[in-house]
């Protein structure tokens, strides 16, 4: 912790502070040390925590996918098999039911999307304090985030991904002319309106990305926030509050993972779609 | 809530974790199931066939015991036929048997009676003349009146 005795403002905001490794103004590398410090640090920086556990809970998805992926076989399914044919079983019927095309990408897309993030939200769901006093006590670091979906950089670093997706299967489908005609032939078939048209349809396209990042975002962060502030609470009394809003997070949770997987199917669907 | 590096490494270890999905989790998963969803079909088939073809052989067994019971009963009742048959065979048989012996019977008992009776006649006429002869007392002379007692022997 930051100090000994914190007050109530400066625990919240030492929880919201990731780990930031980076160049210090002064032109030495290193680990922030304040978030004030981070900050400073600009765009050249990365967020060690995120970037940690989103890495480490994605090869934990592979790992046990691909475990279940080599055993697969026409027999009777048992325990972990049974899991993963169900979950891709789910996705595949999400994909067939919305994306028309025909796409290797997409359905295993949508699969990492959605048990990456759920993994990555159900941290959320592991006491705020637990892992920050670990990495404290144990390894001595100030910040220790442990969310890697309460970081808008991550959030954005997936949208994003999909957005340039969304752009190549524009491209690669309808080709240059005809993405350009949908970006500036609509919604007014005149020549007069391109201008009109073109801006329209920018914000409408631009509007995905930043939708699908601030949604995943917004609901993990306020969740986390909630946890945060039922901490704050004495001890004997954090349970009442804590083990109900858990409850209902695991709702959230699920649902955001899900929320992103079908979007993302959708945007995809639409961007493959002559009009 | 800074912006920074960040955001390029989650998009690539996305795009790494994408790719990797794609190669080496969702190809095998997604054959094993559909291989299964076609064995399930075909093993339903294979049982809609087996129940067909079990109707088939049931309707055919039931046919071949309806014939043979038909055969059985045909064979049953030609074999009472015949046996009635031979049973009144061997009746006429025993009954002609009888008559033809009891004709036998006859026929030698008729031989014997007219042997008997030749023996008697033979015998009459020698009685007669011998009887004769004491009544009258003296010879009578056989050629002369043997045609006589001939005549009267046959009238018996």
């Amino acid at each position: 912790m930051a100090s000994e005795n914190p007050s109530a403002s400066e625990y919240i905001k030492h929880h919201l502070q990731n780990l930031t490794f980076g160049q210090h103004p002064d032109g030495s590398w290193g680990i922030a040390e304040t978030s004030q410090q981070a900050s400073d640090m600009g765009f050249w920086a990365i967020h060690l925590d995120t970037m940690g556990f989103s890495i480490g809970l994605g090869i934990l998805f592979l790992w046990l996918f691909r475990i279940a992926a080599k055993k697969a076989s026409t027999d009777t399914p048992t325990g972990l098999q049974n899991f993963v044919e169900l979950m891709v079983e789910f996705v595949d019927n999400s994909v067939k039911e919305s994306f028309h095309g025909k796409s290797k990408v997409i359905a295993p897309l949508a699969l990492t999307i959605f048990v990456w993030i759920f993994l990555m939200n159900l941290m959320d769901l592991i006491p705020v304090d637990f892992v920050p006093r670990i990495a404290h006590d144990v390894f001595g670091l100030d910040y220790f985030k442990i969310v890697p979906t309460t970081d808008i950089n991550a959030t954005l670093g997936l949208s994003l991904s999909v957005f340039f997706l969304i752009i190549f299967y524009s491209i690669s489908i309808k080709g240059i002319g005809g993405f350009a005609k949908e970006l500036t032939l609509q919604p007014f078939n005149t020549p007069i309106m391109i201008p009109f048209n073109f801006v329209l349809e920018m914000v409408g396209l631009l509007a995905k990305p930043v939708s699908l990042a601030l949604r995943l975002f917004g609901n993990l962060y306020a969740g986390e926030l909630i946890f945060i502030l039922i901490a704050v609470l004495p001890w004997f009394a954090q349970w009442a509050l804590s083990v109900p809003w858990a409850i209902f997070h695991i709702l959230v949770i699920t649902l955001q993972a899900f929320i992103f997987m079908m979007l993302t199917i959708v945007y995809l669907s639409m961007a493959s779609e002559e009009h | 809530m800074n912006l920074n590096l960040t955001l390029l490494g989650q998009a690539i270890s996305f795009a790494i974790f994408v790719w990797f999905c794609m190669k080496f989790v969702w190809p095998p998963v997604i054959a094993a199931l559909e291989e299964r969803s076609k064995k399930i079909a075909d093993g339903l088939e294979a049982a809609n066939r087996a129940s067909r073809d079990l109707e088939l052989a049931q309707e055919q067994a039931s046919q071949i015991l309806r014939e043979s019971k038909e055969n059985a009963a045909e064979i049953i009742e030609q074999a009472n036929k015949r046996a009635s048959q031979m049973v009144d065979e061997a009746k006429e048989q025993v009954i002609a048997d009888g008559k033809r012996l009891r004709e036998v019977a006859q026929a030698e008992i008729e031989q014997d009676v007219m042997r008997a009776k030749e023996a008697l006649r033979a015998q009459v006429s020698v009685l007669a003349f011998a009887g004769a002869e004491k009544i009258l007392g003296a010879t009578i002379d056989e050629k002369a009146h043997s045609e006589i007692v001939e005549q009267l022997a046959k009238e018996l």
